[in-house]
């Protein structure tokens, strides 16, 4: 399968917007050649910003450009961005000042950096902010249609992007909804729900339980928040149990969001994979992937163990 | 733009005694830091800013932030007497049926931006300043700091900013009263010699006495026309006005707690209860 950087997509089509949009402007806290913003900096000099090493400068600044009409977009690592939650949450979130955080870097594919570079808490930080919007695409389309959306959103919104390249599955004439899953494969045994490179993982794992005769739905879910309810619910009813797979902490992510749907609707099991109350650690990226019990094979054992208990519970 | 013609010391009174009705009704806010940035208050929206209550949203209007925002019954009187909102509703402060949150809220017409947690409004105002220069109209804007608020890294980052875009349109004024929550900032955290510190981040500094309104307009033409954003520091008394309030910590977040310390209050400030 054909793998494709995010950042770079980022980047690029972030060029695209600006050339057809004079109000969007572009800040960044000195990795703009590692975020990719570094091709808006060549474009259109006038309007990208590097901030330097000064994180909550960055975000206070983005909040006065879009309170002033411009159409900001926030770029840094995932890590360095929730040093400034606070100004996030009183600058950006409680104005409504529509700022495009579109941060690289997420999770544990950071690889070699470590642990100091892998945030795994993120998406659940952004999550719990009034008024923000949270999305994790999940490979080099996904990323160009989020960031086409994000021209023309009245409030702020929260994209977390790889350093590691992903595989390519989703078609190309894909259009990101806000809201909206995308069933990659359907199923009727399982329902397995996924964000960011765990959707490829999933798929490929439900290829391989298909030969051994089990019927696995695969859901890309890249809007966490707000989060596709009616997919999910539909799910429970449908399949009866659902493992959801991302590359986050298990507290405050995608598993979490599914897991209080499923238990405020239609109670179903729900097993989650992911980090499980961990720091991440130096290694290849996709090492840390069966390092952490978050691979292919991981999302097998689940699926089998959450129909064994299917199982049990259908004895009569 | 309305040409004004008023009496400064009147008005300032006015918002005065307005900051020292709100938080005895509400039996909560900040009086002290309120009544030190009166003066500032009065000359920007009766002299200094083009600004229009008709036309609160104008894309050529002046700018304020009040990023020291427990301040806000010095703000909210202001724009309550200059027109955005009618004064009968100031009643209403930090009660659960009135649009005038504790802290500074942009729900309130004529606030910029919501405040409160220190720090931020500068870089906010770098951002504002930004989007001015872009859209290549020349209005200002301008923030208003607390001295303890200096403490905060947000702003010498956002100090560095200004620098380097070099943001003649914004202009950044320092309620210099020395005192913080906890006590005077001497001892909290002292700040050695913040003229030179800010000079020597690139920025015009002027200092002034911010209780007179001569000084105050004057720094703020100046900064107007400044080859470099300006900070004027505003040398003002915590409290100004009211004796007992006056250079005392105690009143940094606390209402005057009988009715006669508040009738006292009131008549220091012009008016007999």
């Amino acid at each position: 399968m054909k793998s494709e950087s995010l950042r770079d997509a980022y980047g690029k089509e972030l060029v695209k917007l600006g050339s057809k949009d004079a109000d969007i402007v572009v800040l960044d806290a000195d990795l703009s050649s590692s975020t990719k913003t570094g091709y808006f900096a060549n474009a259109f000099p006038d309007r990208f910003f590097n901030m330097g090493i000064s994180e909550q400068s960055m975000v206070t600044t983005a909040a006065g450009l879009a309170l002033s009409g411009k159409k900001p977009f926030v770029s840094t690592f995932a890590i360095f961005l929730t040093r400034t939650y606070e100004q996030i949450r009183q600058s950006v979130c409680y104005n409504n000042a529509p700022v495009r955080f579109v941060v690289t870097h997420g999770g544990i594919t950071v690889g070699e950096d470590g642990a100091t570079h892998q945030i795994v808490e993120d998406v659940g930080i952004m999550s719990g902010l009034p008024n923000m919007n949270v999305i994790v695409p999940s490979d080099s389309i996904e990323t160009r249609s989020v960031i086409d959306y994000l021209a023309n959103v009245d409030k702020p919104h929260y994209v977390r992007l790889s350093r590691e390249k992903f595989p390519v599955i989703n078609d190309e004439d894909y259009e990101f909804r806000i809201g909206k899953s995308i069933t990659m494969k359907d199923g009727t045994d399982l329902t397995i729900i996924a964000d960011g490179v765990m959707v490829s993982k999933s798929m490929e794992a439900a290829e391989q339980l298909k030969k051994q005769g089990i019927s696995a739905r695969v859901i890309n879910m890249p809007s966490i928040k707000p989060i596709d309810r009616d997919a999910i619910i539909r799910s429970a009813r449908e399949t009866g149990h659902i493992v959801t797979a991302e590359e986050h902490s298990v507290y405050n992510g995608l598993g979490s969001r599914v897991a209080e749907v499923v238990s405020e609707s239609y109670p179903v099991p729900v097993r989650r994979i992911g980090m499980r109350d961990t720091f991440g650690k130096s290694g290849k990226a996709w090492e840390l992937f069966s390092y952490f019990h978050m691979d292919v094979k991981d999302i097998i054992n689940e699926a089998m163990t959450c129909l064994e208990e299917k199982n049990y519970e259908n004895i009569p | 733009m309305e040409t004004y013609q008023v009496d400064l010391s009147e008005i300032a009174l006015r918002i005065r005694r307005e900051i020292v009705r709100m938080v005895y009704s509400a039996q909560s806010g900040h009086p002290g830091g309120s009544l030190s940035i009166a003066d500032i208050l009065t000359v920007l929206y009766f002299k200094e800013m083009n600004i229009d209550p008709k036309n609160p949203t104008d894309p050529k209007r002046d700018r304020l932030i009040l990023s020291k925002g427990h301040a806000s019954p010095a703000l909210y009187a202001t724009l309550a007497i200059r027109g955005f909102f009618p004064i009968s509703e100031l009643s209403g402060f930090r009660k659960i049926d009135s649009h005038l949150e504790g802290h500074v809220s942009r729900e309130i017409p004529g606030v910029e931006v919501s405040t409160g947690s220190l720090g931020q409004g500068l870089g906010v105002g770098v951002g504002m300043a930004l989007a001015g220069r872009l859209d290549h109209l020349d209005y200002h804007i301008y923030v208003i700091l607390g001295d303890g608020e200096m403490e905060e890294g947000n702003v010498w980052e956002s100090l560095m900013a200004g620098y380097k875009y070099n943001l003649r349109n914004l202009t950044a004024i320092l309620d210099r009263n020395g005192i913080q929550l906890d006590g005077y900032t001497r001892d909290i955290m002292p700040l050695h010699d913040i003229h030179s510190m800010v000079e020597s981040f690139g920025w015009n500094v002027i200092e002034i006495d911010g209780h007179s309104f001569s000084e105050i307009e004057s720094a703020i033409e100046k900064s107007k026309t400044s080859e470099r954003p300006t900070f004027i520091i505003a040398n003002t008394v915590k409290g100004k006005g009211v004796d007992f309030m006056e250079n005392n910590p105690k009143y940094h977040g606390s209402p005057p707690e009988s009715e006669e310390l508040y009738r006292r209050a009131i008549s220091q400030l012009g008016e007999e209860l």
